[in-house]
């Protein structure tokens, strides 16, 4: 790489930076040059070719950065707003001393009057946001209520937690040579014979810092694909087998394909041996599990799964990734479970092309969860977190946002008095489930307070201050990927912009932090803090990270046996058997069964037969797109126009019978509620099923309640159910629920109010809504098992 | 008179759209109603027993092939970010080798 980070070139100013977010997406730190004019003006943004992973390349997000930059759209200063004002556009531009000032004032008064467990802090996905908001909940505001929330914390929580309990380990990833300067050439390298893509679309979502397009990179390498999808996604359409699979029903497929390789004795014998715990009883389990059993209950030919496990497992080395669609199901930990299990007795763990490993965490990575110092032992014990229906969840570092939900509502065992929204659009469709039980239950805070960069549907309709943040160009940072999980590099993230009166998260962090709990925050400046939090592993500094622009970490292939993943340097894994538990040894404390098994999603066509025959489809939601992500870069004009509507996609079949055609409004319903998207009649989904996006609100439209930038149009979270989780807590049924359509006039069909929303009694299978918060039955099986 | 022409290995091309934004950067493209270079897609359908789903950008005549990046020996916007690493801008004279390398799935643009 150049080796000055800032320099003239002609009469521009060039910074080389790595992206994070805001604007972009995970942590995937592709570098680039940002160039300004010497007035400091953004003049326009250039991949960097000498960085290792992203070569030069750039995606839509970041090429519209000059939009984000310039919108006239973005909060630029601290704004305040009466709480009897929610819902109106009656902001008041305020200085950040007297925000400060306000959120003191209130969050000092919650503690006396009501004890710091009584403030909730939301957190956001993917965006720098992630290592920096436990950290306020923790360590400014003293709560140890903080969660992303999803229902079920379905979104890599429930796949770390997985690895942790039968792997000992970080995030375990696909091997594509990321720790290697010299990337697919190193001679440590091998190239994966096939890639299982589980429940994952890489190409757009850039999954945890993942770069998606190294999959072409394989593939131009010779790597055949496995993909596991219920949609026939691009890279579907090019692999060797495609797994169609019915929404929710991983783990049989994941069951069936153990016994294909476990039958016909296609395992690494000496493997297994030194290193896997629980074969035989695996072996057990999943004797009956035939591709012929998974065939009815998956909707996939037999000769599919059983010909996909095959080449996976005599293909040597292969890998696999898992996707967020493990998560977005109550079954969800124990397809995880079956997944890891084949790569394990496959012998592809932490092998050259196969799966790489990790400590569990570093960095900044470990530092967000050790703030929970700070939260007094007392209130840390009030901690919302399931520890009776699901003892597995507390034992994890965030309250149960199911849990809470019911909590904030019955004021039981205590009311909830702020929120906090963090990097988050919640009500829009990204993160609750039943939006619109949680915006009434939010109403009623005392305080609610945000920090982001766009006003937002959550924003207008909840808040009383909003704290300004500045994006990636705008500031200093540390790029993480994989959150310090399996962090392949350290990436230097330089300000090339002036952000006004933005500031990064961690920046807002420590100057709340001063003003709320001093002795957290020992640091004058971002930078003293990147000094610290590189200090725990290297001998140099922030300012060494801008001149290298990229630190790749070394990486040793087979730690297991070298002592490199135990804490006490003894080889193998860092279970309580020391080897990978395929049968865990800790699941029966937790009353989880030890061994995977499948369990019908709580509304499927075969679990609740009478639902479905009003409702027949299933729907699959949060299929992600190159120009957006999640609810963000809806008002980016460039990436607006790329996709300008949010689109249900259906079979040219099902649309017919329908009388559907593509463009067509369509409105998408089940007994939990409806919402309206435009018709995209594509052979991506079978007849069945129909895939529906996310994140959808309009910024072009009256933006006071109760339209709220048409919120609740689109919103196609208001058709998932909440508290329909696993047994250990974790996983809900985002993407395998039933649903209807049918054509109407335009968006308003779907639009609805929050001020009208009656939970009802009972609806759908059990109760959807106000059920006991004990989950539904674990034992609905499905009719073949 | 164009000294390149643009080869598309289009069978790698993941419909991304970084082509679109990297010109529109590029050649100041404000209305978002013109476009330097443009995807189109067929696909996904079955032909032949097989599926059958492609994107190829096609350049329009706002498209010069980056005439004063090649000139100072850059890539053009479009291909130094495509993301599949699928453009290049090949001299006239080679195109026919660079073809007869790439194989089936490959298109080439005189914008
Ligand atoms: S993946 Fe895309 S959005 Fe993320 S940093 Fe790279 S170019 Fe930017
Ligand atoms: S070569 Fe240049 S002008 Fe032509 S499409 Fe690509 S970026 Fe646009
Ligand atoms: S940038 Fe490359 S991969 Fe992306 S759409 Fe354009 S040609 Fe296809």
């Amino acid at each position: 790489m150049d080796a000055e980070w800032k320099k003239e070139v002609g009469d521009l100013i060039r910074v080389r930076t790595c992206g994070w977010s805001p604007p972009g997406d995970h942590p995937v730190g592709c570098g680039m040059f940002i160039y300004t004019d010497k007035d400091g003006n953004f003049v326009k943004v250039e991949g960097d070719p000498d960085h290792p992973i992203s070569q030069g390349r750039l995606c839509p997000r970041c090429l519209a950065m000059g939009e984000f930059l310039n919108s006239p759209d973005r909060i630029k200063y601290p704004m305040k707003r009466a709480r009897a004002d929610r819902g109106k556009d009656t902001w008041e531009r305020i200085t950040w001393d007297e925000a400060l000032d306000i959120l003191e004032r209130e969050v000092k008064k919650i503690w006396e009057e009501y004890g710091p467990e009584t403030i909730y802090l939301f957190q956001g996905t993917g965006r720098e946001a992630t290592l920096y908001a436990p950290p306020m909940a923790q360590a400014c505001f003293k709560t140890p209520n903080c969660s992303f929330s999803m229902s079920g914390g379905s979104c890599y929580g429930p796949r770390t937690v997985v690895a942790d309990f039968l792997l000992g380990a970080g995030y375990p990833e696909l091997d594509y040579a990321a720790y290697f300067p010299d990337r697919y050439d190193d001679p440590r390298y091998e190239v994966p014979k096939y890639i299982i893509l589980w429940g994952k679309s890489p190409l757009q979502s850039n999954p945890d810092g993942f770069y998606g397009h190294a999959i072409i990179d394989l593939m131009k390498r010779g790597s055949k694909l496995i993909v596991i999808d219920p949609r026939l996604t691009w890279l579907a359409s090019r692999a060797a087998f495609h797994i169609q699979l019915r929404p929710g029903t991983d783990a049989a497929v994941g069951l069936a394909m153990l016994n294909v390789v476990l039958t016909e004795d296609l395992y690494d014998h000496e493997f297994c041996e030194n290193w896997v715990f629980g074969v035989e009883e695996l072996a057990e389990r999943v004797a009956d599990k035939t591709p012929e059993w998974a065939e009815d209950i998956t909707w996939v030919p037999a000769e599919v799964i059983r010909g996909a496990a095959r080449a996976f497992a005599t293909n040597a080395p292969s890998s696999i990734m898992w996707g967020l669609a493990i998560d977005t199901q109550q079954n969800g930990a124990q397809a995880g479970q079956s997944l890891l299990a084949l790569a394990a007795i496959c012998g592809y763990m932490d092998v050259p092309g196969g799966i790489t490993l990790s400590l569990p965490s570093s960095f900044m990575g470990r530092w967000r969860f050790e703030t929970a110092q700070y939260v007094d032992p007392e209130t840390m014990a009030k901690r919302i977190d399931a520890k009776e229906d699901h003892p597995a969840y507390a034992c994890g570092p965030f309250a149960h946002p199911d849990e809470v939900l019911t909590v904030m509502e019955t004021e039981e065992p205590y009311a909830f008095h702020m929120a906090y929204f963090y990097a988050t659009n919640p009500i829009s469709p990204t993160v609750y489930a039943e939006p619109e039980r949680w915006y009434n239950a939010l109403m009623k805070m005392d305080f609610n307070a945000a920090q982001d960069c766009f006003m937002t549907p959550t924003i207008m309709g909840l808040c009383d201050l909003v704290l300004p943040v500045s994006g990636f160009a705008e500031h200093d940072g540390v790029v993480l990927p994989h959150f310090g999980r399996n962090t392949h590099f350290l990436g230097a993230m330089n300000a090339a912009i002036d952000p006004g009166e933005a500031k990064s998260d961690i920046e807002i962090d420590m100057i709340v932090g001063k003003r709320l709990n001093p002795e957290a925050w020992p640091w004058e400046t971002a930078e003293e803090f990147f000094n610290a939090q590189i200090r725990t592993q290297y001998d140099w500094d922030f300012n060494d990270l801008r001149d290298m622009g990229v630190f790749q970490q070394n990486f040793e292939y087979r730690k297991y046996e070298k002592g490199m993943l135990r804490p006490d340097s003894e080889p193998g894994f860092n279970t309580p058997t020391g080897m990978i538990e395929v049968c865990s040894s800790i699941y029966d404390d937790f009353g989880e069964d030890e061994l995977p098994y499948f369990m019908e999603p709580a509304m499927s066509p075969y679990s609740t037969p009478d639902v479905a025959e009003e409702y027949p489809l299933v729907l699959t939601t949060g299929g992600r797109d190159f120009v957006s992500f999640h609810s963000e870069h809806r008002q980016i004009p460039s990436l607006r126009n790329v996709t300008p509507d949010p689109l249900v996609t259906i079979n040219p079949a099902t649309a017919r019978a329908l009388g559907i055609n593509a463009g067509d409004y369509v409105c998408i319903e089940n007994p939990l509620g409806k919402c309206v998207e435009r018709a995209r009649i594509s052979n991506e989904v079978p007849e069945r099923v129909v895939h529906a996006t996310h994140g959808w609100w309009y910024p072009e439209e009256e933006g006071e309640a109760p339209n709220l930038f048409g919120t609740w149009k689109s919103n196609v979270n208001k058709l998932i159910p909440m508290y329909k989780v696993g047994k250990l807590g974790y996983g809900a049924p985002y993407k395998n629920v039933l649903c209807k359509i049918y054509k109407v006039d335009g968006y308003e069909a779907g639009n609805s109010n929050p001020a009208e929303y009656e939970p009802p009694a009972s609806r759908g299978p059990e109760s959807m809504t106000k059920g006991a918060p004990a989950p539904l039955s674990y034992e609905v099986k499905h009719q073949g098992e | 008179m164009k000294t390149h022409a643009l080869v598309i290995d289009y069978k790698y091309c993941t419909g991304c759209h970084s082509c679109e934004l990297a010109c529109r950067q590029e050649k100041q493209i404000a209305s978002q109603d013109e476009w330097g270079i443009k995807l189109a897609e067929f696909g996904p359908e079955k032909l032949a027993g097989e599926w059958y789903w492609n994107y190829v950008a096609v350049p329009s005549s706002l498209c010069d092939l980056c005439e004063s990046r090649l000139a100072e020996g850059k890539k053009p916007a479009c291909v130094h970010h495509c993301l599949a690493k699928c453009m290049e801008a090949v001299p006239l004279a080679e195109v026919p080798t660079r073809l007869a390398e790439l194989g089936d799935g490959v298109a080439v643009f005189m914008p």
